[in-house]
């Protein structure tokens, strides 16, 4: 009996938890898919009586969706771009050239990563708005081809597990330091850039406040302040703001399923935090 | 290696060698789009807001110099101190808990049992959620008439609060709504976790400690590191609490004019320095509330790093 227990009780904690995870999402599109009339019930049903899928057709149509996603796409792609020349370089710099002061770097690297952004907020924005930057991308982008902390942090720890036999065999066939990054490391480096580009797009796709201080033009947008804005608008329109939230998420949530061996690398990168 | 030996031993006057020197350069070279990235966008900033928040800055008018009069009024304004009160409790109350929950989520996820992975995709899914389309949705379950929850707990019986609409329970609102986050934090948790040697456990079992003793003294020890990491970012991002928020109290300002929803009770210390910021355009004092933020950060993670000595444990490895 007590061992059956062992056996079957682990199952039921597990399914427990997973039903109140994902009941949620249940909900979500769900409700995206009622009537304004079944959203008002009480009891509540779970389905509703027939899919309404025009709540999603309206919700794309009540504000400039597919707009709102571009814009968003491009300053995705701009920032991907960005972290995958910047980051592996300066990881490289102070994991693998034997440089005085590559210490020093990395200890900034991870110092800055406490840095809350509020203190460069406000100087940034005015730098910005002094170079005419306001209500275009690059505010949003340009900061990614310095390099985010964590990126760099990731990727050092990646190269230092990385035997370095291949490249001392290069160097002493002449190779250069350049020709060594571009033909050996980067190669290597694959898997790892891979979660570098995929954070990379994650984070910008999200970002609400950075948008919301930049972009002041509602044709340049991001779906996340689009979004917002639509809730303002329409808040008590429940089925369509679900049906919009749902479309949102979608992109996310595939590139979770593809992508989710990457997600779980960065966990354990980070358990070298020590 | 091309570098001769004679050229090794021959110090030059700034007392490098010709090979230290070119290992310099090179490290210069590879690291220099942080470095640039970093004097421009953070060192430059960095001082740059210490001079504004000694200004009086709206933006169209050059910086006025005020002297410590924007400290002054800060420490006298009421919605400094709301904000730091609410930012207090998500950092004090609701970071533990999400972390404790974390933990527990980890604990689970580590169970040798058929199907983890679908377990370990479904507590990690609600994560990847963009903060504003969650917090839409919890705006929703958490709706007072006809949301999911106060749906449940009036067919229990129970009385069903205004979540979002009463100041009481707009934090408790937010935890619900980070707990639902938590499996990112899990995840951490759960790679250290497998790094424990199952000896450890095995060693107990033999000595007859049972399942609850094994955790505090095993897990919790061995993943010690882990928690402080986790807790040091929690406490920071707590003070970082913005878009959460905004959506949650709807992007509107209250009767006073003030965003934070009801009563300000969601006015976080980032959503009214944005306010002082963009709203009101007051860049100075804004930037004195950005630099009390630099202080009371490092304090927490100085406190936090001095202490830790007595509960975290360093495995030689």
């Amino acid at each position: 009996m007590a061992v059956r227990l062992r056996v079957i009780l682990p199952h039921v904690v597990l399914l427990l938890f997973a039903v109140i995870f994902l009941f949620p999402f249940v909900w979500l599109v769900m409700t995206s898919l009622k009537t304004p009339e079944e959203i008002l019930e009480f009891p509540p049903s779970i389905f509703p009586e027939t899919f309404r899928w025009s709540n999603y057709k309206e919700a794309l149509s009540a504000i400039p969706f597919t707009r709102y996603m571009m814009n968003t796409f491009l300053i995705c792609m701009v920032n991907i771009i960005g972290q995958l020349f910047s980051a592996p370089l300066v990881a490289y710099s102070i994991s693998r050239i034997p440089w005085r002061g590559r210490n020093i770097i990395f200890t900034i690297v991870v110092a800055t990563m406490i840095l809350p952004v509020q203190v460069q907020m406000i100087p940034q924005y005015i730098i910005f708005t002094k170079l005419g930057w306001v209500n275009t991308i690059m505010p949003l982008t340009i900061g990614a081809f310095f390099g985010a902390p964590f990126f760099i942090f990731l990727l050092r720890q990646f190269l230092l597990g990385v035997p370095t036999e291949l490249s001392e065999a290069a160097k002493i066939d002449g190779a250069s330091e350049l020709r060594i990054y571009i033909k050996i490391i980067m190669p290597i480096l694959k898997p790892a850039l891979a979660t570098v580009a995929l954070f990379s797009f994650v984070w910008s796709y999200v970002d609400f406040m950075g948008p919301l201080i930049y972009l002041n033009d509602s044709a340049k947008w991001t779906i996340t302040v689009g979004l917002q804005s639509f809730q303002q608008d329409h808040g008590a329109q429940w089925e369509k703001l679900m049906a919009a939230s749902t479309i949102m998420a979608i992109p996310m949530i595939l590139i979770y399923f593809f992508g989710q061996k990457y997600f779980m690398k960065s966990g354990s990168a980070l358990t070298g935090f020590k | 290696m091309r570098v001769s030996t004679a050229a090794n031993q021959r110090k030059p006057v700034s007392g490098w060698s010709k090979k230290e020197r070119h290992y310099v350069y090179l490290g210069l070279a590879f690291a220099s789009p942080w470095i640039i990235g970093f004097l421009a966008f953070t060192v430059y900033p960095f001082f740059g807001s210490l001079y504004l928040s000694l200004t009086e800055y709206d933006l169209f008018s050059p910086p006025q110099w005020v002297g410590l009069q924007n400290y002054e009024q800060i420490l006298a304004d009421d919605r400094f101190y709301k904000s730091l009160g609410n930012t207090f409790f998500m950092a004090f109350i609701s970071v533990p808990i999400t972390l404790a929950v974390s933990l527990l989520i980890a604990v689970m996820l580590n169970f040798k049992v058929k199907g983890i992975n679908y377990y370990r995709t479904i507590f990690y899914l609600p994560s990847v959620i963009p903060i504003v389309a969650s917090a839409l949705l919890w705006t929703w379950i958490l709706n007072p008439d006809f949301g999911l929850v106060n749906m449940a707990l009036r067919t229990l019986g129970l009385t069903d609060p205004a979540w979002l609409l009463d100041p009481r329970y707009t934090k408790p609102s937010l935890i619900l709504m980070s707990l639902w986050g938590s499996g990112a934090g899990a995840l951490i948790f759960l790679a250290a976790l497998q790094g424990v040697p199952r000896q450890y456990y095995e060693a107990a079992q033999v000595d007859g400690a049972n399942w609850w003793y094994r955790f505090w003294k095993i897990t919790v020890p061995a993943l010690s590191p882990i928690i402080l990491f986790q807790l040091i970012m929690g406490l920071i991002g707590a003070f970082q609490i913005f878009t959460e928020s905004y959506i949650l109290a709807g992007g509107k300002v209250d009767g006073s004019g003030s965003l934070g929803g009801p009563e300000q009770s969601l006015l976080f210390y980032a959503v009214n320095l944005y306010q002082e910021a963009f709203v009101f355009l007051k860049m100075g004092y804004a930037s004195a509330l950005a630099w009390i933020l630099f202080i009371i950060v490092l304090l927490i993670t100085f406190i936090l790093l001095k202490t830790s000595g007595r509960w975290v444990y360093y495995g030689g490895e």
